[in-house]
């Protein structure tokens, strides 16, 4: 039998310990553009555990000015909901990574939260983030996730504190740390508080740990490897495929292989900060 | 009475946000819920209100503007009248006095035309408080003026360079900076717009605009108004003023919003009459947005209205029918604008002007017995550079 998404991540995390922990790479949907963006995916498939894919929106208020930007560009270029959708079942024709899809609750309301979820299922997405949907406005989606079996995976925060036992327990797929406050966006280090942070959550949850926001290079990868389940990291390389647009619009293959190159080596080394100290490498 | 506890305006509301916000809007609900009953805090809000506001502002009863109409005795609340020339200071106090009785030394504020923005920046003047203010910035080069008010005021103005740079986008900016300042800066938002429980908040120190009303339309007429008119951007002022008369059935509320060239062309502002249920800012409203839910731009000569939302009270009177939501173009607010000036000697802010036009089209088919009253909710002087050219820079328009 088919394991549902949900499944289908979790396994795909849990596979990661003790030896490293999972490496979760974002990139967002159609930026710099459509194959492009499918051949990124598909390259970042051979390091990464898990792929989160933003689908594009106008008004992205947990994104710092880098995944803002890349949103833009990507629907300037075209870039739509169903434009996504088929991106990522592209990526998942060629490659078994497991996708998760990162929008906004206006973009997910609007398409119906019953056939979003649907929508994910059909083009082989594991697992969805809401940015600004909290706990208490998630009910809807939630049933959605459930009668589709598509992980529906919570954020949580510095803040969040006595809320952290009540949306641990519900988390799907994996609980999602946020690093420290503020929005999407490359830091330079991380609160002294994380590590505690992250460890009340995974007290509380039932699938893995994994933090974001902030998450820019091996060495903050390795430091949060230690005690964290997983490691997303965003703006960093959202930076990078931004940076290819200019020979991905002009044809100039040999600049784009070239950059398509230094993105791979720069997510090999993430991959491989992962790894915890002590395992065999 | 809404909200409900799920800060629900019937369906209409709610905490759209990041979680990192979560706790701070729950201890904001406490905070608020304890000191809107504090003596000492209502006490200082009042005095406040009365003496560096000036209010009561008068209802002022507009006998030439009603002679040539030719229909129902208009009065207008001179909401103008206030500090700082709008109705936007009764919620910049309330706000920034509870942000200093919580403890805060920091307040932020998104403005567009820059009207919330100057009453923010000046009640952190009075206060004592830091403030930072986020502009688009478009209207920071529109509004070059008020830029530099609030800076004379002691506040730091940051353009918000995102999207399409105006209110929208200021608003996105000041909710990304609050995220990450969350523990020791105060929002104060400018409307009844953004999650539980500011569309509450607001409107409830807003409200004194209809308390007043109220009690000065029943000692001058010894009657309620049978039709309240008011303009309608995110609506605090139209929720202010409508608030008190909620339950009185047969008094009619009517919002007008802004319909920038025409309904019927994409450059409006009309959220309740072309938007769709949607989110925006933290709450669940009536929004302009393409079939893919992409936030479509407003458009407005009135800055204060130029905003794709509305707030979710709004929206929820809109939805039972309690109130009516009317669109008034550019072209027509201009002319309500000039015609406000040569009748009554009173300019009127472009925001406002949008409720004295509809005044216009509705007061010829009512009777000379009943009573109009119009939110006049700020004053023209901010807008005077702006409508020169519609002008011709001469003395009126035709």
């Amino acid at each position: 039998m088919q394991s549902s998404g949900r499944e289908h991540l979790e396994q795909r995390l849990r596979a990661c310990a003790p030896e490293r922990a999972a490496f979760i790479p974002f990139i967002t949907a159609g930026d710099p553009d459509f194959s492009t963006s499918v051949q990124i995916a598909l390259m970042l498939a051979r390091h990464a555990d898990a792929i989160e894919i933003g689908i594009p929106y106008s008004d992205p208020l947990a994104d710092g000015p880098v995944i803002q930007e890349a949103s833009l560009r990507a629907l300037a270029a075209g870039m739509t909901m169903s434009r996504a959708f088929d991106l990522m079942r592209a990526v998942r024709e060629q490659s078994d990574v497991p996708l998760i899809a990162f929008t906004y609750a206006n973009p997910v309301m609007q398409a119906g939260f019953g056939v979003f979820m649907q929508s994910c299922r059909e083009s082989g997405v594991s697992g969805v983030i809401v940015p600004d949907l909290p706990y208490e406005e998630s009910d809807d989606l939630l049933a959605a996730a459930d009668a589709t079996g598509v992980a529906l995976i919570p954020l949580l925060a510095l803040t969040s504190r006595e809320r952290i036992a009540k949306i641990a327990a519900r988390a799907q797929g994996f609980a999602y740390c946020v690093s420290s406050l503020g929005v999407t966006g490359e830091r330079s280090n991380f609160s002294a508080e994380l590590r505690s942070f992250v460890q009340t959550v995974q007290q509380h949850a039932a699938v893995p740990t994994a933090v974001g926001f902030g998450v820019s290079t091996a060495d903050h990868v390795r430091e949060l490897a230690a005690f964290a389940d997983g490691v997303v990291v965003g703006s960093a390389i959202v930076r990078r495929c931004g940076a290819m647009q200019p020979a991905a619009q002009s044809g100039d293959d040999a600049t784009l292989r070239a950059q398509m190159e230094e993105l791979e080596r720069f997510c090999a080394g993430l991959a491989h900060a992962a790894v915890r100290a002590g395992a065999a490498s | 009475m809404y909200p409900d506890e799920r800060g629900r305006f019937g369906e209409f509301g709610g905490q759209y946000v990041p979680e990192t916000l979560m706790s701070a809007l729950r201890q904001l609900e406490d905070d608020y819920a304890r000191l809107s009953q504090d003596d000492e805090f209502t006490a200082q809000l009042s005095e406040y209100l009365s003496t560096y506001s000036g209010r009561p502002t008068p209802l002022y009863y507009a006998k030439r503007l009603t002679e040539l109409l030719g229909g129902p005795k208009i009065y207008l609340k001179r909401e103008d009248l206030n500090h700082t020339g709008a109705h936007k200071i009764n919620n910049t106090l309330g706000q920034g006095l509870l942000a200093k009785m919580t403890g805060k030394k920091r307040v932020i504020a998104e403005t567009g035309a820059g009207q919330h923005g100057v009453a923010s920046a000046t009640v952190a003047a009075l206060l004592g408080l830091e403030c930072t203010v986020f502009m688009g910035e478009e209207d920071m080069a529109r509004q070059a003026l008020n830029v530099f008010r609030m800076r004379l005021l002691g506040a730091e103005v940051v353009p918000a360079v995102s999207g399409t740079k105006t209110l929208k986008d200021a608003t996105n900016e000041a909710i990304r900076h609050w995220v990450q300042h969350v523990e020791d800066t105060y929002y104060i938002i400018g409307s009844v717009v953004g999650p539980h429980p500011y569309p509450m908040m607001v409107r409830n120190f807003q409200r004194i605009i209809g308390d007043e009303t109220k009690e000065q339309i029943l000692r001058q007429e010894g009657r309620l108004p049978d039709v309240i008119l008011a303009c309608v951007g995110g609506g605090s002022n139209a929720m202010g003023i409508f608030y008190p008369f909620v339950s009185d059935a047969h008094v009619r509320l009517i919002g007008v919003e802004a319909a920038g060239d025409g309904v019927e062309t994409e450059r409006h502002a009309a959220s309740i009459a072309k938007g769709r249920k949607g989110v925006l800012h933290g709450s669940l409203t009536m929004l302009l947005q393409d079939a893919d839910g992409q936030v479509l731009p407003a458009h407005s000569i009135s800055a204060g209205l130029d905003y794709p939302g509305v707030g979710p009270e709004h929206a929820h009177l809109g939805a039972t029918g309690r109130a009516t939501y009317v669109p008034i173009t550019d072209r027509e607010a201009l002319e309500a604008f000039s015609l406000l000036a040569r009748v009554e000697g009173i300019l009127p802010a472009l925001e406002s002007a949008h409720a004295v036009a509809h005044a216009l089209k509705l007061a010829p088919g009512m009777q000379k017995d009943e009573l109009l009253v119009i939110s006049l909710s700020g004053r023209g002087d901010k807008d005077v550079e702006q409508v020169q050219p519609y002008f011709g820079g001469g003395n009126h328009a035709e």
